[in-house]
């Protein structure tokens, strides 16, 4: 069974139809990345998976859980799905490591010392354990947002989404980022990963999703709709993004 | 702006000379008004009536730290009360039920467009009005109560102010976390906003203290006055105005260095934005 099961997604905001029938999966263990250009409801999309935006109509069900069903658990959905904001959104008033262990046990019920243990080792992991006590505007951009993806972790979630995890950072922070990504890919984490970072999605995904104007519009391994797309729109955007002097237009 | 006339009348003289022509002119009036004030005054008088060392004496003798003391409890009770209710009078106005919006709103409204001592005259005729009627601690419990539900009032809008000035990004990573909405409110959302609001809310802890003044409208005790109830009272007694300029400078001991904190706080919250 799927891990994330999507089918007929429509959302609208006012008059604005901006997701137009969305039917895609990710397995367990998949990376898959979602391209296309600005506007065309790829944040929409992702924010559908854990219901920061209700859909008025289709189903999400993520872990075999129909969580667009108004009778699910949704904050114990959420808390097993992981996910890392543009603008990192760390908890201000919070240290890192407190960042880390706050929904830890208020949500999970950890007692604090495993929290601690857990919020550590996953700090670890993203490279930043020597800044547990520092609070986050005392970190750069890539500090932050490699903090904010351990936050995620440590809630153990069985699926992380990424919503351009790059795109607010200085073009020297991008590659840390990227490597601790990268790095939960190769350990197996199943991850839906909205993207303008090419290298990345050719190089790390299993699969790569093209958006366009609120509908997929091709999608299949990162060779083919990266290397040789097949849509005329896919192209159209690719040309775009691949040469240096049109990447203004995004 | 009749800038350009200026310019041609003043065709003579540079921005600076004319600068510096306009400041010594200033101090001139200063040292007139200061001279004339020097002169004409009756300084014997003056010193005898606000200042008379043996009526500031006796002033420390007859209490004026206990009324202080007051003034403080009166004064931290009510911004308790005030904290509480203008936190809770937020949450409704920003609540998604339409009738807690309007209560809370209603409430705002009525007690910030009324002058505080109407509020005072009428906590003083309840127990006249319903008979029997007391309200538990006295004095501190009617002070508190009739200090408090006006403060919160006021509390309320800034308290609002500050939680809507939470980036929705917080609301949404505490939400993808699996916090509940009350968890998040509590956890992430509370603790910012009320460091957003610390400089107006010191303000109003300002407010505060000065209305505290108004609980002598209540008609408390004696052994309840604060500052303002107590220097009257010895003013009268005395037939001097002395008691009261010593109860002021102890009402700025509490709002200046409370003002300097503000203006502090402010800077701080300049400097990290
Ligand atoms: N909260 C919102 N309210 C109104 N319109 C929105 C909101 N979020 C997104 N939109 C609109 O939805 C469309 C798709 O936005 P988005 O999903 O952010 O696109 P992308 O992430 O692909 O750039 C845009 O036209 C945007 O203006
Ligand atoms: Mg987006």
């Amino acid at each position: 069974m799927a891990l994330v099961e999507i089918k007929n997604l429509h959302k609208s905001f006012g008059s604005n139809h901006v997701l137009r029938g969305i039917d895609f999966t990710v397995e367990q263990g998949e990376v898959v990345c979602v391209i296309g250009p600005s506007g065309s409801g790829k944040s929409t999309l992702l924010r559908c998976v854990n219901l920061l935006e209700v859909p008025q109509q289709g189903e999400v069900i993520v872990r075999g859980e129909e969580i667009t069903d108004p009778d699910c658990h949704l904050d114990a959905a959420r808390a097993g799905i992981g996910m890392v904001f543009q603008q990192f959104n760390l908890f201000p008033h919070l240290s890192v490591l407190a960042n880390c262990t706050v929904a830890q046990t208020t949500v999970l019920r950890r007692k604090a010392s495993e929290a601690e243990q857990v919020a550590r080792a996953n700090l670890d992991r993203v490279g930043l354990n020597d800044k547990v006590h520092a609070f986050p505007a005392q970190l750069s951009g890539g500090q932050q947002q490699r903090v904010a993806i351990a936050r995620a972790l440590s809630m153990d979630p069985a699926l992380m989404l990424f919503d351009e995890p790059t795109s607010a950072l200085d073009p020297e922070l991008v590659g840390d980022v990227l490597t601790v990504m990268r790095k939960l890919a190769l350990e197996g984490m199943t991850m839906l990963v909205v993207t303008h970072e090419m290298a990345f999605a050719r190089e790390v995904a299993d699969r790569v999703v093209f958006m366009d104007g609120g509908v997929i519009v091709e999608q299949g391994p990162p060779a083919e709709v990266i290397g040789n797309p097949q849509e005329e729109r896919t192209q159209l955007f690719l040309r775009r993004v691949l040469d240096p002097t049109h990447v203004q237009d995004l | 702006m009749s800038t350009q006339s200026d310019t041609v009348v003043r065709k003579g003289l540079s921005p600076r000379k004319r600068a510096q022509r306009s400041r010594l002119i200033q101090y001139a009036v200063l040292v007139a008004v200061a001279l004339f004030a020097l002169f004409s005054a009756d300084w014997g008088q003056i010193g005898s009536v606000f200042f008379k060392p043996e009526f500031i004496k006796s002033t420390f003798q007859d209490g004026v730290l206990q009324a202080l003391v007051k003034t403080l409890e009166y004064t931290a009770g009510a911004f308790v009360i005030g904290l509480a209710g203008g936190t809770v009078l937020a949450l409704m106005r920003l609540s998604s039920v339409g009738p807690y919006r309007w209560l809370a709103t209603a409430y705002i409204e009525f007690f910030r467009g009324l002058p505080a001592i109407v509020v005072f005259i009428a906590f003083s005729l309840l127990p006249l009005a319903f008979e029997g009627m007391t309200i538990p601690w006295d004095p501190y419990g009617v002070v508190w109560l009739a200090l408090g539900i006006v403060a919160a009032a006021y509390m309320a809008e800034v308290i609002r102010a500050g939680i809507q000035a939470v980036p929705k990004g917080q609301i949404e990573a505490a939400r993808s976390l699996g916090m509940p909405p009350g968890l998040a409110l509590r956890k992430i959302v509370l603790p910012q906003a009320f460091r957003i609001v610390l400089p107006p809310l010191t303000n109003d802890l300002i407010l505060l203290v000065k209305d505290s003044s108004l609980v002598f409208m209540i008609g408390v005790a004696a052994d309840g006055y604060e500052l303002t109830g107590f220097g009257r009272d010895l003013a009268n007694t005395y037939s001097n105005l002395t008691p009261i300029v010593v109860c002021g400078f102890c009402y700025l001991i509490i709002t200046l260095p409370l003002g300097i904190l503000v203006r502090r706080l402010e800077a701080r919250a300049e400097k990290s934005r």
